[in-house]
């Protein structure tokens, strides 16, 4: 099959397409049976009872764990309610908790028994109204993170040109096709394995022995394979624990998936918010003030913030800029980052905002973002380590047609529809933390690497190959490497757009010594110092040489600002009758140093613009506050874009390396694929009808109504 | 666990006799429908008579009536030479239904038996007097974005959420009904029913009697027609609204004419007012949109689908549009 591969191709993509490749849920253990969660009907108060009489008694039950059995977990002994203890007290947080697990040799039998636990309820009053929440001071008054400013706060009140307005963005669920789930499996009384659906085997291993209270190498934890994960993958849930204490107490290995519908409260959420932006600016279009404030949606029982304000701190050359964030907990299930995080939600409002400016200004509003584009990072008073917007700028533009757009919005119809074009920037920090690789060359001509980080879908094993292929100048095929599995070399959760700068510098300063290695046994046998590796270690006898690097953070981050950046094109349709707004045309443009694999890069920019177009026209989980449950749990009803949403997305990478950020010169870019593009379509709507929609999605009665 | 018996026939006496004697019987076509309830606990049959082998799989034309069996699927009676020549209308309207690899295997039959999606109605934690009837309605009050502007009542506000019997009852097509006492042809505008006091019932076809097919008269109406569905996605998302427009023209005069909705009301909705008023009228805009006016006399909506009184006339307007451009 050697045909199918070339350098681009996935290194992994065989086995993904031929089904070899194994997902958690694929491991068939012997004795493996199958856990199904009871979920609580009521959204706030106290559990008085739960008779489990006729689920014990039904065909195939094992055990039926809740809290009035407590199962053992000595790291729950400890004290404090956050993070969320699963079966530990009698408290229902938010609607669809679960309350409890039953096991059974099928998993239909355990989803039958499932609706035999009966638990009764005293109900306490709720709130999981955002909106409703925001006006009330007494529930929405806790900063969520540290007051910005600087310059004057709120200088955008007397500039001479003055924006302000406020943005909303509904609650989104990651729901990825796969759903979560674990199978755990005690080896012995003090020794368990997961197989998991994690992005980080590391976090998940440290997680589960500090509930356990057992050495975290009696912990292994495997995931080798993700389908797909967005970020909820990013912690270890109640129902991932509920699932090794239920494998404990029956003493069997315990496979447990969720459903789809317990995919939008049991693992987390993009969080509702609420943005106000107020912007001021010169005449001649300087902008002279931002003032960005954001309120959060957060849980009762556990906070979660996000960076929301971040962007607007630095994006823009403005002596004076002040942001806020505060949080609004609700009765709901604590939310978790999504793609993009909240750097994404923030996005969408600045970039709006700044439109709406550059609109008041009668502005290009590409040349109004060129012109106040800051030549230093204006917060930390540092060199940017690499940016070359203004060159993504001008190459998107192009691609786009941008001088095809009339700044008169309304301007091009085409029948009923009218077209418009849209830009938005994205960025995200192009960070790098600690990360421990394993290389071992052997003389058969192969090179094996060993990292305990994860591959969510973005390509991390191609992406390490690659580097070490060029590195090393192996071939492709000659080079393994091996994830997702806790007893490999430490390394950090996938998430953040670090994985590559991370890891991959780890994977660069392990070839960097096996290198220098192979030079000084080349001497040492009198070799050419450019002998073949396999010559060099024949000649040596040696089998193979090992070397484990720790790469580190980055320590430069005092004198650069260290930034991944993208730009988003678009051109929409909107038609005038019915509303629907259709992208048409996509050019993302990709700012993030030096393309390692250009394949897995592109469909990382692409699987960001189709989440943007989700985010932008589609996406939005609806709750009925009355009752605090979703109406729209399933996928027939939260609407993830089909591929007749989709156009033909053009990706244009800048490609220059920063050598600042890491060896490869290389930068993350899953965040900054979807970071922007929302606020893009939401322009080009607003370019396309003179209708300005402030509230995520536009859906098409959102159009006609504006 | 919840058991149920499977059985299978290829005689369609046998399958109505099964689910004659049995109250917890009922059929099962492409089970697309039917199996989702299934899962979710809103229906427990305890015996499924799978029709699949039933012959009602013709697809012909007699007398100038075309014959379409209930087990024909949506897509191949979207794909069918006669539909595709004679009620193109018809394939539009088939083809904006659900997804491709659903509509292999939807039959005709099903399509038209098929429950409301009111999110209530599927959630058995919910009030819903469909369901559940005298528990209350879920939908008013509470999350009404699809629901209905025409007909509705005090206990529900459901729509029907086919597209193919919008096409339907704009054909003017009749239902071939079979019994225990041998067959019944009923209108198809008269097939199903609105909510009224009985939610319960979305139709008139009667416990134990089976669709066998259905009867559309050819028209002259395969040259100036078009479906113009309005939804959240390109694809694969039930209808805001829809609309079925067909017109005769002679001149530019409109001699015929029909023009049905769909995502406004518990049942597909025939715009008979709109209709009378064009007849014989000029095919401008102005008598567009004069039509439109006319077909929203009497719409009530609940707050979150307020859009609709707007969208609907609007897409009105659009379908007549597109049908008369046609040509
Ligand atoms: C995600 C999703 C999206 C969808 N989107 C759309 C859409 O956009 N537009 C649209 O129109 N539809 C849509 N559908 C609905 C789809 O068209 C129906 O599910 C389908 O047509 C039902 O046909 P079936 O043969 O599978 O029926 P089944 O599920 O087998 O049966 C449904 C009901 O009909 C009864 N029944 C079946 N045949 C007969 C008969 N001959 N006589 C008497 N009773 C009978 C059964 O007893 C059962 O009660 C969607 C469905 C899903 C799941
Ligand atoms: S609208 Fe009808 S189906 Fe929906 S909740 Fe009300 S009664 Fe039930």
């Amino acid at each position: 099959m050697d045909f199918f591969v070339d350098e681009n191709d996935r290194v992994d993509g065989i086995e993904k397409v031929t089904g070899k490749a194994k997902y958690f849920a694929e491991f068939k253990l012997p004795g493996l049976t199958y856990g199904v969660l009871v979920p609580s009907t009521i959204t706030k108060g106290k559990i008085t009872a739960i008779d489990i009489k006729a689920a014990k008694n039904a065909p195939g039950v094992l055990d039926v764990l809740s809290h009035l059995n407590k199962p053992s977990a000595a790291g729950y002994e400890a004290g404090g309610g956050s993070p969320m203890k699963i079966f530990y007290t009698d408290e229902v947080f938010f609607n669809g908790q679960p309350v409890a697990l039953v096991v059974a040799d099928t998993f239909e039998r355990a989803t039958y028994a499932a609706t035999l636990v009966k638990v009764s309820y005293e109900k306490a009053a709720f709130n999981t109204d955002f909106k409703k929440s925001i006006a009330d001071a007494s529930v929405a008054k806790k900063q969520g993170q540290p007051p910005y400013v600087r310059g004057v706060a709120d200088a955008y009140k007397t500039a001479e040109v003055k924006v302000e307005q406020t943005y909303e963005m509904p609650v989104e669920t990651h729901n990825p096709m796969e759903l979560h789930g674990i199978i755990a499996d005690w080896r012995t009384n003090d020794q368990v394995t997961v197989y998991a659906k994690t992005q980080g085997v590391k976090a998940a291993q440290a997680t589960i022995a500090n509930v356990f209270k057992i050495p975290q190498e009696n912990i292994q934890v495997k995931s080798e394979f993700v389908g797909g994960g967005f970020g909820m993958a990013l912690r270890t849930w109640p129902l991932e624990i509920a699932t090794i204490m239920a494998s404990k107490q029956v003493k069997r290995p315990v496979k447990l998936v969720i459903t789809r519908d317990q995919m939008f409260t049991m693992v987390g959420n993009r969080p509702a918010a609420y943005q106000k932006i107020g912007l001021g600016a010169t005449k001649d279009g300087k902008i002279t003030g931002i003032t960005h404030t954001a309120f959060g949606q957060t849980s009762t029982y556990e906070n979660f913030t996000e960076g929301v304000v971040t962007m607007s701190k630095f994006m823009y050359a403005s002596e004076n800029v002040n942001t806020n964030y505060y949080v609004v907990p609700l009765d709901m299930s604590v939310p978790i980052w999504m793609r993009g995080p909240g750097e994404a939600t923030g996005a969408f409002a600045l970039e709006s905002a700044i439109d709406e400016m550059a609109h008041a200004l009668d502005m290009d509003p590409l040349e109004f973002r060129i012109k106040n584009d800051p030549e230093t990072d204006p917060m930390k008073n540092i060199p940017f380590s690499s940016k070359n917007i203004k060159e993504a700028y001008k190459l998107g533009a192009e691609k786009i047609g941008w001088n095809n757009r009339k700044n008169k919005p309304g301007s091009i119809t085409e029948g009923p529809w009218k077209i418009g074009y849209g830009v938005s920037i994205g960025v995200f920090n192009a960070s790098r933390g600690r990360a421990t690789v394993k290389g071992i060359l052997n003389a058969n001509g192969s090179l094996i690497l060993q990292s305990a980080t994860s591959d969510i879908g973005p390509g991390t094993g191609t992406g390490m190959v690659l580097i070490a292929s060029r590195l090393m100048n192996i071939p492709v095929e000659k080079i393994t490497f091996e994830l997702g599995d806790s007893s490999l070399p430490p390394a950090p959760s996938q998430g953040g757009s670090t994985t590559l700068s991370t890891v991959g510098t780890a994977v660069n300063d392990v070839c960097v010594s096996l290198k220098a290695t192979i030079a000084e046994l080349a001497a040492n046998a009198n070799m050419s110092t450019t002998s073949n590796f396999v010559e060099v270690l024949k000649k040596n006898n040696l089998p193979m040489i090992e070397v484990t690097k720790q790469s580190q953070a980055n320590q430069q981050g005092k004198e650069y600002s260290m930034y991944s950046f993208s730009i988003h094109f678009v051109q929409v349709k909107v038609h005038n009758l019915t509303g629907v707004v259709k992208v048409s045309k996509i050019v993302s443009v990709g700012d993030s140093g030096k393309i390692i694999s250009p394949k897995t890069a592109r469909s990382q920019m692409v699987g960001g613009a189709v989440g943007g177009i989700g985010m932008a026209l589609t996406e939005e989980a609806l709750l009925d506050n009355r009752y605090g449950k979703y109406v729209n749990n399933n996928f027939a009803d939260y609407h993830v874009p089909v591929h007749a949403d989709v156009p033909e997305i053009d990706v244009i990478f800048i490609d220059k390396p920063d050598y600042i950020v890491n060896p490869m010169g290389a930068k993350g870019m899953g965040e900054i694929a979807l970071i922007g593009f929302a606020g893009a379509v939401a322009n080009a709507v607003f370019n396309a009808t003179g209708k300005r929609i402030r509230s995520l999605p536009i859906t098409p009665d959102k159009v006609l109504e504006g | 666990m919840i058991n149920f018996q499977f059985l299978r026939t290829s005689i369609v006496k046998t399958a109505l006799s099964l689910v004659a004697k049995d109250p917890k019987a009922t059929f099962i076509a492409g089970g697309t429908n039917l199996v989702d309830l299934m899962k979710r606990g809103v229906t427990a049959p305890e015996k499924l008579i799978d029709i699949n082998q039933l012959p009602l799989k013709q697809i012909e034309l007699k007398n100038n009536i075309l014959h379409i069996g209930a087990m024909v699927s949506n897509s191949a009676l979207a794909e069918n030479a006669i539909v595709k020549e004679k009620f193109p209308l018809l394939m539009l309207a088939l083809q904006s239904g659900a997804s491709a690899q659903l509509r292999n295997v939807a039959t005709v039959g099903g399509n038209m038996m098929q429950r409301t999606r009111c999110g209530y109605f599927y959630d058995t934690t919910m009030p819903c007097n469909k369901r559940q009837p005298g528990s209350g309605c879920g939908a008013i009050g509470g999350y009404n974005r699809m629901h209905a502007i025409f007909g509705t009542s005090e206990s529900c506000i459901a729509v029907h959420p086919s597209d193919m019997c919008v096409g339907l009852v704009a054909l003017d097509a009749q239902v071939v009904i079979a019994g225990a006492k041998g067959e019944r042809k009923i209108n198809f505008i008269d097939f199903h029913r609105l909510a009224g006091t009985t939610p319960e019932k979305d139709n008139n076809i009667q416990k134990g009697e089976l669709i066998v097919r259905l009867e559309i008269p050819v028209n002259n109406l395969n040259k100036n027609f078009h479906y113009q569905k309005v939804r959240d996605r390109s694809s694969y998302a039930f209808a805001l609204i829809s609309v079925a427009a067909a017109l005769e023209l002679k001149d530019d005069v409109i001699s015929t004419v029909r023009l049905a909705m769909g995502g406004v009301a518990h049942k597909p909705w025939r715009l008979v007012a709109a209709e009378n008023f064009l007849k014989g009228k000029a095919a401008t805009l102005a008598n567009f949109e004069a039509a439109a006016k006319i077909a929203m006399e009497g719409a009530k909506a609940f707050g979150e689908n307020d859009f609709k009184l707007k969208m609907a006339p609007n897409t009105i307007i659009e379908a007549l549009t597109v049908a008369k451009a046609k040509a």
